[in-house]
């Protein structure tokens, strides 16, 4: 394949892009081929041996793949698309990136430059669509702009908080010629990514919490983010504080721990919740207070002093205002923090979250794992493929009751393992993504946690997985519901179920056109075997358990109401 | 309470910028009153000044938000006693006026505006105030046949803020060294 003496060389703005990603150290992208972006691909046809093209069946797959790529590797993922209904259908995975921190390199082809505002065919302005929703975007028109355009991507979609960018590339642009060069972007002088910690704060900070006497971490994405998971693990330890995490937060704090109580939010743990309006100092890492974790916020942990370890300014007093903001990277800020920090022990605060675990392990979980129903329940069939994984799978779910099961019952033994549509809540978003983390990570097991509704949102990509031969597991947890949507409904609709009863098709033979070999399976004699041979075989694999219909999941924080008023049943 | 804040905000010279700054008050569904923008006193920079009337705390969330955008230098709120601004307005008078021409120039007089154009048809006055003022001549003047009125939208200099010079020689100087804050 081509050999490109690439510096100083005359090439096709198309080449220039492509060159430009393999200078990034780009290995992956995933996209889908259209009139706009056709000089783009054609270039990319002489890099095939140094660049992997996903083609998936549909745009929201590129992007979805791209995410879940991004959240268990770290790296940015990439995809290509065509103008018009190409990049449009990027937008639900823009906007699901930008509100869950996610890098993503999106290249749109565009008309040609003479054509711009005339309703070309294909032509939309996805400038102006994707602005919302995007960290930064940039149309670009001419063949010397490509790659410096694609430096400053790079470096906006990676640093500081990341999210997702946009290149529009025109096709006069693609084919236009120029001579290659690249600079790595290193900075902007409009962007200040990385702040410096002010160490006067966390001085005061650690005052705080070494006065404290009911002191609770709330962990979230920003320490996966941040890789700052062992500096988090070393604070807690120290000063002898309970940790709790949000969902996007999820296998940064080793759940075995002592010091672990639990999942916040809407449907989390029992403990953490009520804690939250029992502690004296609350100490929030790389997180933003978001509505499925505070519910009522006029009712939130007015008690606590507030501790808020922030990156994004524009977080910082954005929902819970905080008595002492840190401003800054959290494992930069944990670790001038740590030398701080007197070791303590707290064990009369600890067993109160012990002694809630207790509570809700009777009322809920041990019913939920070991249920006495006929029909199956969700949280066994999670909790049996925990044990079977040993907490050691990359679980990608989609959205709805089997992702707060998920959530709930998977214990994620590393960090990145848990990947999830928190702020957007996408459905659709499973299949794909779990498609981009088996790319990310091609030696782990990867599986997809989905329920009936989401895997019909983008169940297309089967197509993906069975012309590029991705070994994604596919558990699909069928109530024939929108069962999320149901639960509501039966609890605040008067069980008026409204359209969300689903009638499903045969999952296993719509699988099996794709060469996707799989089981389906009813009763509980057969869970241990099947999830045994889901993980077990080479390939990709989909087993469908059917399970109760109407199974709702507990504990929940109904909106409008208190953290402290979640309820059991 | 509401207050009225006047936002100032320095940015590159950047297609659909301003876009991506009006997006932020359309999302919180916050209305602008007036916006004015042109390039700033430092060649390829932009100021943008924008009027809304809101809480504080939304005035400083939504300042963090436009601050937020990769190509805003810095987005500063202020009160009205912070800054000293100016509107300009144009007044298209029927020539009727002149019927009364004692009247129409004590009025334009009395007002520090000026007359800039007179035809057979009409005269143009012009008139550089706060909204006040421009209010007030409008009422004076409509008596005399209001043809067409046009106001711009508010241009403000802040009483305490370094010169954008400095300025921008300390945020350069940060983001090489990749430091974010610096002290307004």
């Amino acid at each position: 394949m081509k050999k490109h003496n690439k510096y100083n060389t005359e090439v096709t703005g198309a080449e220039a892009l492509i060159l430009s990603l393999l200078d990034e150290n780009v290995n992956d992208i995933f996209g889908y081929p259209g009139g706009a972006i056709m000089p783009i691909y054609d270039a990319l046809y002489d890099y095939m041996d140094q660049l992997n093209h996903y083609l998936v069946r549909h745009e929201q797959g590129a992007i979805h793949a791209a995410q879940g790529y991004s959240r268990v590797s770290g790296r940015p993922g990439v995809v290509f698309a065509t103008s018009g209904p190409g990049a449009t259908n990027l937008i639900t995975g823009i906007a699901d990136a930008q509100i869950d921190s996610t890098p993503l390199v999106c290249i749109t082809g565009q008309v040609a430059s003479h054509l711009l505002g005339t309703d070309a065919f294909q032509e939309t302005d996805v400038v102006g669509i994707s602005m919302p929703v995007t960290k930064w975007n940039i149309q670009v028109t001419k063949a010397e702009e490509i790659a410096p355009a694609i430096a400053k991507a790079f470096y906006i979609a990676t640093t500081g908080r990341p999210g997702p960018v946009l290149v529009d590339i025109t096709k006069d642009a693609q084919f236009g010629k120029t001579n290659y060069e690249y600079k790595k972007c290193e900075s902007i002088r409009s962007y200040f990514p990385h702040p410096k910690i002010n160490v006067d704060e966390i001085k005061k900070a650690a005052e705080l919490i070494n006065n404290a006497k009911r002191p609770f971490i709330l962990c979230g994405h920003g320490v996966l983010l941040s890789s700052a998971e062992r500096q988090l693990l070393a604070f807690a330890e120290k000063a002898d504080i309970p940790v709790a995490s949000t969902l996007l937060g999820l296998s940064a704090f080793p759940p075995q721990h002592p010091l672990y109580v639990g999942y916040l939010g809407m449907h989390g743990n029992y403990g953490p919740n009520l804690m939250t309006n029992k502690c004296d100092v609350l100490i929030a890492i790389g997180m933003r207070f978001d509505d499925r974790v505070t519910s009522n916020v006029s009712k939130y942990a007015k008690q606590a002093k507030v501790i808020h370890f922030e990156i994004d300014p524009s977080e910082i007093n954005k929902i819970i205002p905080a008595d002492i903001a840190i401003l800054g990277d959290a494992k930069e800020a944990l670790d001038l923090l740590l030398p701080e920090i007197k070791t303590q022990k707290r064990k009369e605060w600890l067993q109160g979250f012990d002694e809630c675990n207790k509570i809700e392990y009777e009322k809920v979980i041990k019913n939920a794992v070991d249920p006495e129903s006929e029909k199956l329940r969700m949280a066994e069939v999670i909790d049996k493929f925990h044990k079977i994984s040993q907490g050691n799978a990359i679980v990608v779910t989609d959205v709805g009751q089997h992702q707060m099961i998920t959530s709930r019952y998977y214990k994620f033994n590393e960090p990145n393992h848990l990947v999830t549509s928190g702020g957007l809540g996408t459905m659709g978003f499973g299949l794909p993504a779990a498609i981009g983390a088996k790319v990310a990570k091609p030696n782990e097991d990867v599986v997809a946690v989905l329920g009936d509704g989401g895997f019909q949102m983008t169940i297309q990509e089967l197509g993906t997985i069975m012309q590029s031969n991705i070994a994604v597991k596919i558990l699909v947890l069928n109530n024939n519901f929108l069962g999320m949507v149901r639960q509501w409904q039966q609890l605040f609709f008067d069980r008026r179920y409204s359209f969300t009863e689903m009638k499903n098709p045969d999952f296993i033979a719509i699988a099996k056109g794709y060469g996707i070999t799989g089981k389906k399976i009813t009763k509980r004699k057969d869970l241990q075997e099947a999830i045994f041979e889901m993980l077990e075989s080479k390939d990709a694999f989909i087993l469908e358990v059917v399970v109760e219909n109407e199974d709702n999941v507990f504990p929940m924080v109904a909106t409008g109401a208190s953290v402290s008023e979640i309820t059991l049943e | 309470m509401n207050t009225t804040y006047t936002i100032s905000i320095f940015t590159e010279d950047r297609i659909g910028l301003l876009n991506r700054i009006t997006i932020i008050f359309t999302r919180q569904h916050i209305n602008i009153q007036s916006i004015t923008a042109s390039e700033s006193e430092v060649k390829g920079i932009y100021r943008y000044t924008i009027v809304v009337t809101i809480t504080k705390e939304m005035v400083e969330k939504l300042v963090k938000q436009i601050d937020k955008q990769i190509e805003v230098l810095k987005a500063f709120y202020h009160v009205n006693e912070e800054i000293i601004s100016r509107e300009i307005a144009l007044f298209k008078i029927s020539s009727e006026a002149l019927n009364q021409n004692e009247l129409f120039t004590k009025v334009v007089n009395e007002n520090y505006a000026k007359i800039v154009s007179v035809s057979a048809d009409y005269i143009v006055v012009e008139k550089t105030g706060d909204e006040n003022e421009i209010l007030s001549l409008f009422n004076s003047l409509e008596k005399f046949g209001m043809l067409e009125y046009a106001r711009s939208g508010k241009v403000a200099i802040t009483k305490p803020m370094k010169t954008l010079t400095t300025f921008l020689k300390e945020i350069e100087n940060n983001s090489k060294t990749n430091i974010k804050h610096f002290n307004k």
